[in-house]
């Protein structure tokens, strides 16, 4: 019996169809497969999804509702001068949208998301609402058994809800479950930084968010027929130029906000969207002690991916993103922060001063994530894109 | 025109001797620490005899000055956005024009960067942005935010590693120094003691009529021990004037000093969350004074050190003293242990209602203060009224806006109280004015 592989635009309407259920229909699905199945959210940028997994607990992201729902309620909450992503999150809590989690995850992002931990432990009670504040410091000895003990309290915590052991043989199999998902990850950047006319940027923004809701090895296997059906189209590269996106690794800006940029003459082959379902560097490796979690967080303290939300403790974070655009043969980088975002603005006058040094060309917007104007956007790109191409520089 | 009382004297000497002396330290061989107030290891600075230097004191001092707007638009022009925060943009800016500080002494370059990372994020970006520009050893001391309420000795043990490990060896080494731990204790004695003044200081505002205001005023109380002068002598003495005074306003049964005298009949007591705005602070107080508003007690207050709610060093154990200060400073604590805050002191204050002070710059205190605002409403049964402007650029500040809402919010508690309109707003009985230049 042989069994009909799906098209790519079938493909591509699954995710999309996944994306765009705000009600994480396909979360639910999944937990009633089984008892023990809990799902928790997760806010950006940090989320320990080997030990969320390695409970039985699907690793949620909440990257905020987008331009998906009219935020009402959430903004209630908030003062015209923060960010967007706090107020649809809310919103889709208060909507009923995220009743099917069962527990949520605040890292140490900024003040914004560490706020909002304390207000879902007072707004949604029902919640299991854990703060996780990954080391920042340059000391390792220190972080690294301070996180073990955060992370091993969240394991138990996880394990208790869930009415399962905690045993940690569990978090054996869910770190080779993520690294499978890493490595398709991975191939998918090698991929798309080959070919970005086969992979548009809509696309493969689609198939990265559906890794922010799916058990690890069911998203590497559908990223591995979306890879397999992408190369056999067979698309002319066309005359554009190629970019890095740095700046957008929280708030989300709008899909088409994306492929506005892209029409204006961008390949985005690189970007910082998805932080969290990414590598940041190698995976967790079992040490001489067997100690999974010990791996988990040496792992973590090995990241070698910088962004904003972690100290730059070298003051490296420019050169790296420098070597990045030539790693990835990107032409420029295009700075999309959204607006009031503390880490990703403060960060871009350090990063720019090392573009200017290796004379990187870049271009900088703001937006929100429900931005319904895309024209001066797609303007400054074009205009960003065209400048590069007749004078290689902006 | 300011009433002087004898501490206020004492703390602009203080302030004077300090920028002074900072900028006499490299002649004097006294290595340079820049670092933050919140969770600020100040004993442990004294305890090597460096000169420490905070980073956001200059931004307030400058605007105060008003100077902040110049500092803000040269930051703007190499860069940074309108939307971040303005402390940072201020330093950044005073930084580009010669480092000139708020007294017109040129503010000496670190040493040692030493990030105490505490209640704010924006910390983490603002140290990697001042990193770049100076050449010299960078200390991270990481304090965990206590994101369930609890202190666990988890948390204690990291910072405690992290001082053993990264900050006093990071000491030691720019001062060629062995850290002396008597003297560490008796700092931690010093500050303990100057803490029980000032705590009793704040808890004098439960009386009625409060003899002190716990925000206008009380940023000026905690000048001293929120910055350099904690562990010292010169800080109990301080302390020891200044409760001195309050005691004798409390028996004479006097209100609260304002910029215009004694404030003669308290119509209203409030309890204020949130940091002021420094670019138009005479003006912003004068709002509240001038309808008889007295702030009893105050969050801002706390961001370095929660005293007044039982804090104290403690010389027998330091360096889980200082974690645990570190640990528990206003802004690192949760929002619905702020909220509980809030609420605890709207009823032990006895307070009429509370405001909200929402400062654009600053997301550890704004974001979630609309939240909060309901929780105090909820614990309390109070009304609470919601400001909004920012720390030191003047550009946010509306002073007709603000007054109008905090005229009306007033106007709202007392029609609750009595059900009556409320009557003439009473004026500061003016006493003893002198001109200060």
């Amino acid at each position: 019996m042989t069994t009909t592989q799906p098209s790519i635009d079938e493909l591509v309407a699954d995710l999309e169809a996944r994306f765009e259920d705000v009600t994480l229909g396909h979360v639910r699905a999944w937990k009633d497969g089984d008892r023990h199945r809990l799902a928790i959210g997760c806010l950006p940028v940090f989320a320990p999804r080997e030990v969320i997994w390695a409970a039985g607990a699907l690793p949620v992201f909440v990257r905020g509702a987008g331009d998906r729902i009219e935020t009402i309620r959430g903004d209630a909450y908030y003062q015209s001068y923060i960010c967007h992503l706090p107020r649809s999150t809310l919103e889709l809590g208060l909507l009923g949208h995220l009743d099917v989690l069962d527990g949520m995850v605040f890292p140490n992002t900024c003040d914004v998301i560490r706020n909002l931990s304390g207000m879902w432990q007072t707004s949604f009670p029902q919640h299991l609402v854990r703060f996780i504040d990954p080391p920042q410091t340059a000391e390792p000895a220190s972080a690294a058994a301070y996180l073990h003990h955060e992370l091993t309290a969240l394991f138990r915590d996880l394990c208790a809800r869930n009415g399962v052991e905690p045993d940690l043989a569990r978090l054996h199999f869910a770190i080779a479950d993520v690294a499978a998902a890493n490595a398709a990850m991975r191939a998918l950047a090698v991929a798309r930084q080959r070919e970005p006319w086969n992979l548009p940027v809509d696309e493969v923004y689609l198939l990265k968010r559906a890794a922010d809701s799916m058990p690890p090895r069911d998203w590497a296997e559908l990223a591995r027929r979306y890879l397999d059906a992408a190369a056999a189209r067979g698309r002319k590269p066309e005359d554009r130029i190629r970019v890095c996106l740095v700046g957008s690794f929280c708030e989300q800006p709008p899909r088409a906000l994306l492929r506005a940029a892209e029409k204006a003459g961008c390949y985005i082959v690189d970007d910082d969207l998805t932080l969290g379902v990414e590598p940041n560097g190698p995976d967790p490796l079992l040490g001489d002690d067997g100690d999974p979690m010990a791996a988990v967080v040496a792992a973590w303290l090995r990241t070698t991916r910088p962004s904003a939300v972690r100290y730059d403790e070298h003051g490296t974070a420019g050169r790296i993103l420098a070597d990045r655009v030539a790693a990835v043969g990107a032409d420029g980088v295009v700075f999309a922060a959204p607006s009031f975002c503390d880490p990703a603005l403060l960060d871009q006058p350090r990063l720019t001063r090392v573009l200017d040094q290796r004379n990187i060309p870049y271009t900088s917007f703001k937006y929100a994530e429900n931005t319904g104007q895309f024209q001066a956007i797609r303007e400054q790109a074009g205009t960003f894109a065209d400048s590069v191409k007749l004078w290689g520089t902006a | 025109m300011i009433k002087k009382e004898p501490s206020m004297d004492a703390q602009k000497d203080l302030l004077a001797g300090y920028f002074a002396r900072l900028s006499r330290a490299k002649d004097e061989g006294r290595p340079v620490v820049y670092t933050f107030v919140p969770g600020n290891l100040v004993e442990l600075m004294a305890a090597f005899d460096v000169a420490p230097v905070y980073p956001e004191v200059n931004a307030l001092q400058s605007a105060m000055r008003q100077r902040s707007g110049g500092f803000i638009r040269e930051a703007e022009r190499g860069g940074h956005s309108e939307d971040v925060c303005s402390y940072v943009k201020c330093d950044l800016g005073m930084l580009a024009k010669g480092n000139v500080g708020p007294t017109g002494d040129t503010i000496p370059p670190p040493d040692l960067l030493l990030l105490s990372f505490t209640g704010c994020f924006t910390f983490m970006k603002w140290f990697e942005l001042l990193r770049e520009q100076y050449d010299c050893e960078v200390a991270m001391l990481h304090v965990p935010y206590v994101g369930d309420g609890v202190v666990t000795d988890a948390m204690r043990a990291y910072v405690v590693e992290q001082l053993q490990r990264e900050v006093i060896p990071k000491l030691e080494k720019v001062t060629g120094k062995r850290l002396d731990l008597d003297k560490l204790r008796a700092q931690l004695a010093r500050s303990r003691q100057a803490e029980e003044d000032l705590a009793w200081v704040f808890k004098s505002a439960r009386q009625r009529p409060s003899p002190i205001d716990a925000y206008f005023g009380g940023v000026y109380y905690i000048g001293p021990i929120f910055t350099s002068f904690r562990g010292s002598e010169d800080a109990c003495r301080y302390y020891a004037m200044l409760r001195g005074e309050v005691e004798e306003r409390l028996a004479a049964g006097l209100g609260p000093i304002t910029p215009e005298g004694s404030l003669g009949d308290e119509k209203f007591r409030l309890v204020v969350e949130g940091p002021p705005n420094w670019t138009s602070f005479r003006d912003f107080w004068k709002i509240f004074y001038d309808e008889g508003a007295v702030c009893v007690a105050s969050t801002y207050t706390q961001v370095g050190g929660t005293y007044e709610r039982g804090f104290r060093h403690d010389p027998a154990n330091p360096l889980e003293s200082l974690a645990d200060y570190c640990l528990s400073c206003y802004t690192n604590l949760p929002l619905p242990q702020r909220s509980r805050v809030l609420a605890d002191m709207v009823k032990e204050y006895d307070a009429d209602g509370f405001v909200i002070h929402s400062v654009k710059s600053c997301n550890s205190f704004s974001a979630g203060q609309l939240h909060m605002l309901r929780e105090v409403e909820k614990l309390t049964g109070v009304p609470g009224g919601f400001i909004e402007s920012d720390l030191v650029d003047a550009r946010y500040y509306g002073q007709a806006n603000i007054k109008n809402r905090i005229e009306s919010y007033l106007q709202m508690l007392h029609a609750r109280r009595t059900g009556a309109p409320p009557p003439a707003a009473p004026r500061p009985e003016r006493i003893h004015l002198e001109v200060v230049s």
